[in-house]
């Protein structure tokens, strides 16, 4: 096991890089939810700030 | 100055071209900044690199590319800047005459004020770099063919970040990512007729550049002013 | 909205509203997003398990199996955000925009993570973290070329002029992708020539080629669920004021109070 990580001596070049990759993916991972939780919070406040200007109530919908 | 008069393609773009020409000599300083900020940046490299000729020699034509690359990303942001701002710009976009002849007027008008002087000085800084006269010709014949090209690249880069935040630094990221292949077969051609292999291959690719950016710019500019102002 | 019509009629016409494509959208993610693990498994599988050591660079090559695939999507998902693009401008549609939109941040992602990986492909095969070859170097190019579209869009208020405006950039800068292949075949280059050739015989073993063509087709499916869940957030904001996003959210029932105290999802 120890022999397979160390890849021949290269372990620290192989794993410095699929190592990148994974924190790359989190990272993008990680940031969909936040930007998803993120716009629906914008939502909600777009919404609530015209809520008082739609006089026939919510539902109206734009083209 | 309405361009009532030049309904026609090459009358707009004489017309366009003409008036920035005009406009472009009145503010002689700002051009002559230009041509003082390219010397200086190719001077800054011997003093912060080595004054070995030898290393000179090799690194000239980058250097000069470089150098003429960002002193033609300072005359860029005036380019719309001025019109867009006293509302020309709007005119021209609504005139009759082609728009695309107007914006190739003024990107004419912006090569022949900023590029030239920068084509012209080539070779004082072969000089200063201590290339020989074969050498120095095709520098500026590189710089002849790919500086218009900057303009243009610049051009549309100038017209999509009219209005938008960001300024200069904006302008820079989008064109110079898009000046990277001119800036390789541009220098690359004095490198190559160094080296033995002639210059031919670089600056052909280089007209041809310089072609396909004269189809292509003016619709993209135009296309681009017309998006600023929507 | 302005929806085009289109000889293949309805089909195309119904997905091209965001408020249609949502829910499209959602249900295709878990297939691409299984699709994607599944196959990165199988290709990772392939790549060590099975693919036998290089001779000439060990198991430095292993790296090779997240590179290419890397640089190949950074390029790939260029071409298909400018096809969007491309798209958006011809017919005017906002959900075109969106997607293309949606699509930058992986590919600026996968071009970095290529960067990367090449570097430390780079320093125990050919001696240096960073060798100035065409191939590495047009990718960096490739990543300030998604820089920029990302950094245009936010520096352009409103959405719909974000949109043209990027759109027109990204246009322009596809034109560059072709340039840059071609800058491979003219230089000499130090980077290993492209090893998948169409024509010519692959220079590896047929093994480590199945690896990668694993990782790369996993790498398309990671993609689009990506994209397909970033449009997802992308509509909902742009269209915030519809009434679709409204009955979504009412669907969706309390949650997390926001900055103004409303409860939504």
């Amino acid at each position: 096991m120890i022999e397979w990580l160390a890849m021949g001596g290269y372990g620290f070049y192989v794993w410095s890089s699929y190592g990148m990759l994974a924190i790359a993916l989190i990272v993008e991972l990680v940031g969909l939810r936040r930007h998803r939780r993120e716009s629906w919070r914008r939502v909600a406040d777009m919404r609530a700030e015209h809520a008082s200007e739609w006089a026939a109530g919510p539902g109206e919908s734009k083209p | 100055m309405k361009p009532a008069v030049a309904t026609g393609a090459f009358g707009a773009l004489w017309w366009a071209c003409q008036r920035d020409l005009r406009l472009a000599m009145r503010s002689r300083a700002e051009l002559a900044v230009i041509v003082v900020f390219f010397l200086l940046v190719t001077s800054l490299f011997p003093l912060a690199v080595s004054p070995d000729p030898v290393l000179l020699r090799a690194i000239a034509p980058g250097i000069a590319w470089v150098a003429a690359l960002l002193a033609s990303l300072l005359g860029l942001s005036r380019l719309f800047a001025a019109d867009h701002g006293d509302g020309t710009l709007e005119q021209m976009v609504l005139a009759p005459a082609p728009l695309q002849a107007l914006v190739a007027g003024k990107v004419l008008a912006h090569w022949l004020a900023t590029g030239v002087p920068l084509v012209l000085l080539a070779p004082v800084v072969g000089l200063q770099f201590g290339l020989d006269t074969d050498a120095i010709a095709v520098l500026v014949a590189s710089l002849a063919l790919g500086t218009p090209i900057l303009s243009w690249l610049g051009a549309i880069a100038a017209a999509l970040t009219l209005g938008a935040r960001g300024g200069s630094s904006l302008l820079a990221l989008l064109v110079l990512p898009l000046a990277v292949p001119v800036l390789i077969f541009g220098a690359g051609a004095v490198e190559s007729y160094g080296s033995g292999l002639g210059a031919d291959a670089h600056l052909s690719l280089l007209g041809a550049g310089l072609i396909v950016v004269w189809v292509f710019g003016p619709a993209a500019t135009a296309l681009a002013v017309r998006i600023a102002h929507e | 909205m302005n929806s085009p019509v289109t000889p293949s009629g309805s089909i195309w016409f119904r997905y091209a509203s965001p408020a249609s494509f949502y829910p499209l959208a959602g249900r295709l993610i878990p297939w691409f997003g299984a699709a994607a693990a599944i196959l990165a498994i199988a290709g990772l599988y392939v790549g060590f398990a099975v693919a036998p050591t290089d001779w000439q660079q060990g198991e430095a090559y292993r790296i090779i199996f997240i590179h290419v695939p890397a640089a190949w999507m950074a390029m790939f998902t260029y071409l298909v955000m400018a096809f969007w693009c491309a798209l958006s401008l011809a017919f005017n549609t906002r959900l075109s925009a969106m997607m293309a939109q949606a699509l930058a941040p992986t590919g600026a992602m996968f071009a970095f993570v290529s960067l990367w990986t090449g570097a430390f492909w780079g320093r125990p095969t050919w001696g240096a973290y960073w060798v100035w070859d065409a191939r590495l170097t047009s990718t960096l190019i490739l990543l300030f070329l998604y820089l920029g579209f990302i950094a245009l869009r936010a520096s352009i208020d409103d959405p719909r002029r974000a949109d043209r405006a990027s759109a027109v950039l990204a246009l322009v800068g596809v034109i560059n992708v072709p340039i840059i292949y071609f800058s491979v075949r003219w230089w000499n280059t130090l980077h290993q020539g492209s090893t998948i050739s169409m024509t010519a015989a692959p220079k590896m073993a047929q093994t480590m080629l199945v690896a990668m063509l694993l990782m790369t087709l996993a790498a398309w499916a990671y993609t689009i669920a990506v994209a397909l869940y970033r449009v997802r957030s992308i509509m909902i904001e742009r269209e915030a004021l519809s009434g679709w996003v409204g009955d979504l959210e009412r669907k969706a029932g309390p949650a997390a109070p926001t900055l103004t105290g409303a409860t939504t999802r």
